[in-house]
């Protein structure tokens, strides 16, 4: 347990310091959310009918945009040796990995998302809700997108293949998420949506380290 | 020198997680990268306090050696154990006796060396508080002293190496993998370098050093791996 959490607190340590990784994704997500309504309108009713959807599909893509700096850095400094080297199991070292690149990131998103909810008009009382699901969807987020990043080590032009090896993984996520809000935002029961999103984290949450985990082996050899 | 610095605490450490310790036994062992077989038919036996210099020209395999005993890379042939007990299986137990010093110094440009020996040790599962006297002796031996506290990337070549050699004393382990442990090393910092191994053997300690360069272990055994590349390579017919 020392070891997870010592790796967890590096992770997070590196990411606060270098303060880079966490600034550019709320950043990306910021900038990408702004520009729907110079490209749709600023008229509120088309804006709020597709809020849902943009905001969801925004903090997807911000998340994917950290995604090769989960791995990468250690892979490169001879790091990853050493985390496979010590007595924790590569399975939980990839889920603190995948911990602290959550909170890093996915939360940080959750977190100023209402802000961005007013320039897309999204319907006021559907706030809570986006919040929720983005609480409860971008772990999903971070696990799966481990495996992938976990997958491309070594390749070359990771960031592109990883997208391509992603992005489908998401829709899921992204389709729930999306429909959970969209529910709020019609003044009606988000419960379903919001309990499958869950439902989806936690199949992640043991399935995808383990997988990371192998494709970290393969990456090591 | 520093060489009495560590002694009381390290050589305490160390011995309880020797003390018990069979040899270390290569037999037959053959490693493979791709379609290339490396070597073939490496045999060695590394008793506690024992050294193993690794020599032999670019390519024959020296980090792969030390990559497959560490178990980073799983061997084509042949058995690692420890005396009688079969290693495999039991990667945990086999991975809390080893330290492994590899090319590339693992330090991330934004944290302090003291920050990366901590985290370190807390991998191995002994967390150390940043006050820690294991870490301000680990940090003394190679002269760290005045850089602990500075981030990484400020940091020349050596100072990079000496940290990654520090991590060795931060966390004791019975068996120390170095692989050209003395690249970017000044004089004094690989003498003291060599005074670090001769301690840790004395406390029942082993090394496994892969060099070009001189390195001096008093008693250390040598195994010259250019006799071990295989006559036939079958290569240039997979490899096209």
């Amino acid at each position: 347990m020392a070891a997870f959490f010592g790796l967890f607190r590096r992770d997070l340590r590196l990411a606060l310091r270098q303060g880079g990784d966490t600034g550019l994704v709320l950043a990306f997500f910021v900038l990408t959310v702004v520009l729907f309504p110079f490209g749709v309108g600023p008229e509120p009713e088309v804006l709020a009918r597709v809020a849902p959807g943009i905001l969801w599909v925004a903090a997807l893509l911000a998340a994917l945009l950290s995604l090769d700096r989960l791995f990468l850095p250690d892979y490169e400094d001879g790091g990853l040796d050493l985390v496979a080297l010590s007595p924790l199991p590569l399975e939980l070292a990839a889920l603190a990995k995948c911990a602290a690149h959550w909170v890093a990131t996915g939360l940080p998103l959750a977190l100023i998302s209402p802000a961005l909810a007013l320039v897309v008009d999204l319907e006021p009382r559907a706030i809570a809700t986006l919040v929720a699901s983005l609480l409860i969807g971008t772990p999903a987020l971070s696990l799966i997108g481990g495996v992938a990043a976990a997958l491309t080590l070594g390749a070359r032009r990771q960031g592109v293949l990883l997208s391509l090896l992603v992005l489908p993984l998401y829709v899921p996520p992204l389709v729930f998420g999306a429909s959970a809000v969209e529910a709020g935002a019609l003044g009606m029961e988000p419960r379903v949506d919001l309990l499958l999103l869950s439902a989806l984290t936690l199949a992640a949450l043991p399935l995808c380290p383990w997988a990371t985990a192998a494709a970290l082996r393969q990456a090591l050899e | 020198m520093s060489s009495s610095v560590t002694e009381p605490g390290y050589a305490a450490a160390l011995s309880e997680a020797a003390a018990k310790l069979p040899d270390l036994v290569g037999e037959d062992l053959a490693c493979r990268r791709g379609e290339r077989i490396i070597f073939t038919g490496v045999s060695f036996r590394l008793p506690p306090g024992g050294a193993l210099v690794l020599t032999g020209a670019n390519g024959s395999g020296k980090s792969s050696l030390l990559r497959l005993v560490a178990g980073l890379l799983p061997a084509a042939a042949g058995q690692l154990s420890w005396g009688a007990a079969a290693r495999a299986g039991e990667f945990a137990t086999h991975h809390a006796r080893l330290h492994y010093v590899g090319h590339q110094d693992a330090l991330k440009p934004a944290m302090t060396p003291r920050e990366m020996l901590a985290f370190w040790a807390a991998l191995r599962g002994c967390p150390l508080p940043p006050a820690a006297p294991a870490l301000a002796e680990a940090l003394a031996t190679f002269a760290l002293d005045v850089v602990a506290d500075w981030p990484c990337r400020w940091l020349s070549a050596g100072q990079r190496r000496r940290v990654a050699l520090a991590r060795l004393l931060a966390a004791p382990a019975a068996l120390w993998l170095l692989d050209e442990p003395t690249t970017a090393l000044d004089e004094a910092s690989q003498a003291r370098l060599e005074a670090a191994v001769a301690r840790h053997r004395a406390a029942g300690g082993m090394v496994m050093v892969a060099t070009h360069t001189p390195i001096a272990l008093e008693g250390a055994m040598t195994l010259e791996l250019d006799g071990f590349a295989p006559r036939f390579n079958l290569d240039p017919l997979f490899a096209g």
